[in-house]
């Protein structure tokens, strides 16, 4: 049912399409949360600067908190829970475990859903500020995943492993491309 | 009697283990308090004062009670009564929420809106109109406060230190270092805000909280609700950081907990990122005197300390910046000074090192001053002053092994070919340099409970309640079980984080593993002389199992008093370019002394985690107070810098072995001593890249081009 205070409308996540009615109000973090319990999305501060609410959208990454779920509608939405293939663990989370790429695990799923869409974007050979050569494909490199991965804050301090986890999942990913 | 043969066991303590939690929190499995669905569940959104000294004059309750969704507005009108007293380390009074019409600073709780959504919840609390009839204020802290006085006396409280004739020695001193430096408001921005859910459930109140510690908090609110103790039952199985800021301050639990009485269902109460920076007690501000005065070999003969630092007109907390010079050097004579001024202004807490962070930076600035003045290397002036004794308690150390980790620290980062000048490395546009801190934090232990069961089916069950902040607490403790118990790891479960449980320390201080340890340990010597008396094999066991308990407060008042610290050294380079002012720091190490490494896998990740942090409060973190409101101009993510990931280059953490059972476990702690010393190390090395020293935090661009001042 729509009215002027809510809308009605079909979410794509993570393959699996959903019909609710949302206040117009709902962001996208919100409506994930607290309509479709996927709760793996986290709010670390409702206003797009600590990454922690990060998701991918038509395979991009956005802050799902400045999204409003009415505009989401028609679009393709990935969160942590839809990464695994089963009970494979998608080369990132497999890294980030092995490596240690977290402590208190709030920033995790953020950190993890910006990781991806920052392999992705280097193997689309998309320069970042860190890239020295912007008519060269950016190197898989510590410094240009330090760069990229800056949107997304750990206040635990677990950037080191982080770094690590990422350069090495993004590095098979080169070798398996 | 028949057992089957046992496989051969390696220790499962210091060897690398990945979190048992790993993969619940990389497929986003592990929820979080605010991640629990509950059914009938309401939102609660927290109100605050937009002034910052005043009395409440009104309350429109009408309007907002009128709105879709609306169920309640809590205020101090109508909220319910609280039993003055309660606190988790003695009263405070932060604890009585909505008790009177005072408002004691921006962005203090003055009402609750409650509300079938969070965004009618949210919607309410923006629409709540309040009139308040503001007072005068005083938010500005400064050195020479007219306000500063002693701090009142508390278990927390530093005495005042007057050891030996410290004029007499300043007099006879070849040279005196005396400077002032500062730190500023620092907030601890776990990246889970403060969540709670509380709910009446067959006559008990079911709380389930983002903290550090269920079973304090349960007495807490236990306390404050004049509730039996076993009434309340608090559990929080993941939580997302705490730093210190979890346990302490409980705004979001004390209204949850009201709210859900009031109501009578389930109530959700979210802090917002906004009000975490005035409701969960930051590191306040310090100004701080240190003079150092030394023989011109630069051995101490006097060590004075000041340290002020504002606290709220609510309840008393003062920053005891020197804990550190308790313990770090040798000198003849100690004045040791804390003082505190009440102002209008939140009032602070426990941030990771409370006192240590702070007072690291000043007294280990002042160590590179003086290395500087009297022309010695900063590793050796402080080899100089190594005590036989606390040089200020007189105790016998329970172990102490700064010196190792200064010179195995020297040696991996390359200390002995560097050049004393400042400000004569270049690499293009950058200057460079480096720097050393020593490093120091206590190693405590709290009294604990534990219990094991050996169940029937030949796994095991601990029970403690422990708090996993992010520590690897879970992992650790199951480590630690499997050893006590001469198991695996992978037969020992571990339930943590339920105030049923019983009594456990939190996790803060640095004590939680120790504390919990030593209790999973005298229970499992206890489970296992329990099964060696049974009449049957492990086989026989009842269906319920068999279970034996710990309480180690008797064992730990039976202890004698020993001077345990954990000590590090800490290694910075920088970068500097004297053109922008930017700092960059090029690399860390961090060497540290802390008793048992319980996993190395998760305690390099916690000094890393301390070292981040010891960067980002030399280059980034400043809580900026706005005097025209009285409010921070600053809180939030955008304009509270905390390190970001490009910020940090390669940043290594190692230990040296370390065997010391004062803490029978043999773990002194690790969470906090990271972020001991760092910020000096990265002031020093600044120096050391361009002569100019910075003695106020943080090491801003407008700092190196102003010179570093003010």
């Amino acid at each position: 049912m729509t009215s002027t205070r809510s809308t009605e409308i079909s979410l794509r996540v993570n393959g699996e399409t959903h019909s609710l009615t949302v206040d117009n109000r709902t962001t996208l973090l919100d409506a994930l949360r607290e309509r479709l319990d996927l709760t793996g999305t986290k709010k670390g501060c409702d206003q797009g600067q600590c990454g922690a609410c990060t998701v991918l959208l038509d395979r991009q990454r956005v802050n799902s908190c400045l999204q409003l779920a009415v505009a989401a509608e028609g679009r393709d939405v990935t969160t942590i829970e839809g990464l695994a293939d089963g009970e494979e663990l998608h080369p990132v989370q497999q890294a980030f475990v092995d490596l240690d790429g977290y402590q208190c695990g709030y920033c995790t799923p953020g950190q993890i859903c910006s990781a991806v869409a920052v392999i992705e974007e280097l193997a689309r050979e998309w320069p970042s500020a860190a890239t020295d050569d912007v008519r060269r494909p950016p190197a898989v490199s510590e410094e240009e995943i330090r760069e990229r991965m800056s949107g997304n804050l750990c206040r635990c301090g677990a950037y080191v492993n982080i770094v690590r986890a990422v350069t090495q999942a993004a590095k098979n990913e080169q070798v398996n491309a | 009697m028949t057992t089957p043969a046992a496989p051969p066991r390696t220790s499962a303590t210091g060897t690398p283990h990945t979190r048992r939690e790993g993969r619940a929190k990389v497929t986003g499995e592990a929820r979080y308090t605010g991640d629990i669905p509950f059914a009938e569940l309401a939102h609660g959104w927290l109100v605050t004062s937009t002034v910052a000294r005043g009395r409440i004059r009104s309350v429109d309750t009408d309007t907002v009670l009128a709105m879709p969704g609306v169920l309640a507005v809590l205020h101090p009108g109508n909220a319910l009564r609280l039993t003055p007293g309660a606190g988790l380390m003695g009263p405070d009074a932060n604890l009585q929420l909505l008790q009177d019409d005072r408002v004691p600073h921006v962005g203090w709780p003055v009402a609750l809106v409650v509300a079938e959504t969070q965004e009618q919840a949210r919607a309410g609390a923006d629409a709540l109109v309040i009139t308040y009839d503001e007072e005068p204020y005083d938010t500005a802290f400064r050195a020479d406060h007219p306000g500063l006085r002693p701090t009142a006396p508390s278990p927390l409280a530093m005495p005042d230190v007057d050891q030996g004739d410290p004029d007499a020695e300043l007099a006879a001193s070849a040279v005196v270092v005396d400077r002032e430096y500062t730190t500023p408001e620092e907030f601890h921005n776990a990246m889970e805000p403060h969540a709670a859910m509380a709910r009446w459930e067959n006559g008990r109140l079911e709380v389930v909280d983002s903290n550090q510690g269920s079973y304090a908090v349960a007495q807490v609110l236990a306390a404050l609700f004049s509730l039996d103790a076993d009434t309340v039952r608090v559990r929080s199985e993941h939580v997302g950081g705490g730093f210190g800021s979890k346990g302490l301050r409980l705004p979001h639990t004390v209204l949850a907990v009201m709210a859900t009485t009031i109501l009578h269902r389930p109530v959700r109460v979210v802090l917002t990122r906004r009000q975490m920076f005035s409701l969960v007690g930051h590191r306040p501000a310090t100004a701080q005197r240190v003079r150092l005065g030394a023989d011109a070999d630069g051995r101490l003969r006097v060590v004075e300390h000041e340290t002020a630092s504002p606290t709220s007109t609510v309840h008393e907390f003062a920053e005891q910046s020197t804990r550190h010079s308790r313990t770090l050097y040798a000198a003849d004579a100690f004045r040791l000074r804390t003082r505190v001024v009440p102002l209008d202004v939140p009032t602070p807490g426990f941030m990771r090192a409370p006192g240590w962070a702070p007072g690291s930076f000043a007294v280990e600035s002042a160590m590179d001053e003086l290395a500087a003045e009297v022309g010695v290397d900063p590793i050796a002036l402080r080899l100089r002053n190594e005590p036989e004794t606390g040089p200020v308690s007189g105790l016998p150390f329970s172990s102490r092994n700064l010196v190792a980790c200064l010179e195995e620290g020297a040696r991996r980062f390359g200390w002995a070919d560097r050049d004393p000048r400042p400000g004569v490395r270049r690499d293009g546009r950058w200057l460079l340099g480096t720097g050393v801190a020593a490093a120091a934090h206590s190693a405590g232990v709290g009294a604990s409970t534990a219990a094991i069961t050996a169940e029937a089916d030949g796994t095991y069950t601990v029970r403690v309640t422990a708090a996993d902040i992010g520590t690897g607490a879970r992992t650790a403790l199951g480590q630690i079980a499997a050893d006590a118990l001469e198991v695996s790891p992978e037969s020992v479960r571990i339930r943590i984080a339920d105030s049923d449980f019983g009594l456990a320390w939190l996790a803060g201080g640095s004590m939680g593993t120790a504390s919990w340890a030593w209790a999973i340990n005298e229970a499992a010597v206890a489970l296992r002389k329990k099964l060696a008396d049974l009449p049957g094999d492990m086989a026989d066991l009842p269906p319920e199992g068999v279970t034996a308990h710990a309480d180690t407060t008797e064992l730990l008042a039976a202890r004698e008093q020993r001077e345990s610290h954990g000590y590090g050294a800490q290694f910075a380079e920088v970068a500097v370019d004297p053109a922008s002012g930017e700092v960059r720091v090029r690399r860390m190490l961090g060497i540290f002394a802390v008793g048992r490494v319980v996993n190395p896998l998760t305690a390099r990740n916690q000094f890393i985690g301390g070292m981040t942090w010891g960067l980002s409060m030399a280059l980034h973190e400043e809580g900026v107070r706005d005097d025209a409101s009285g409010g921070l101009a600053n809180g939030d993510l955008a304009g509270y810098h905390v390190a970001a990931n490009a910020d940090v280059p390669l940043i290594e953490a190692d230990w040296i072995d370390e065997h010391d059972t004062y803490n029978p476990s043999g773990i002194k702690g690790l969470g906090e001593i990271g972020i001991v010393g760092g910020a000096a190390a990265v002031a020093n090395a600044v120096w050391h890249a361009t002569g100019v020293r910075h003695r106020h935090l943080p090491i801003s661009l407008e700092r190196v081009l102003s010179g570093g001042r003010r």
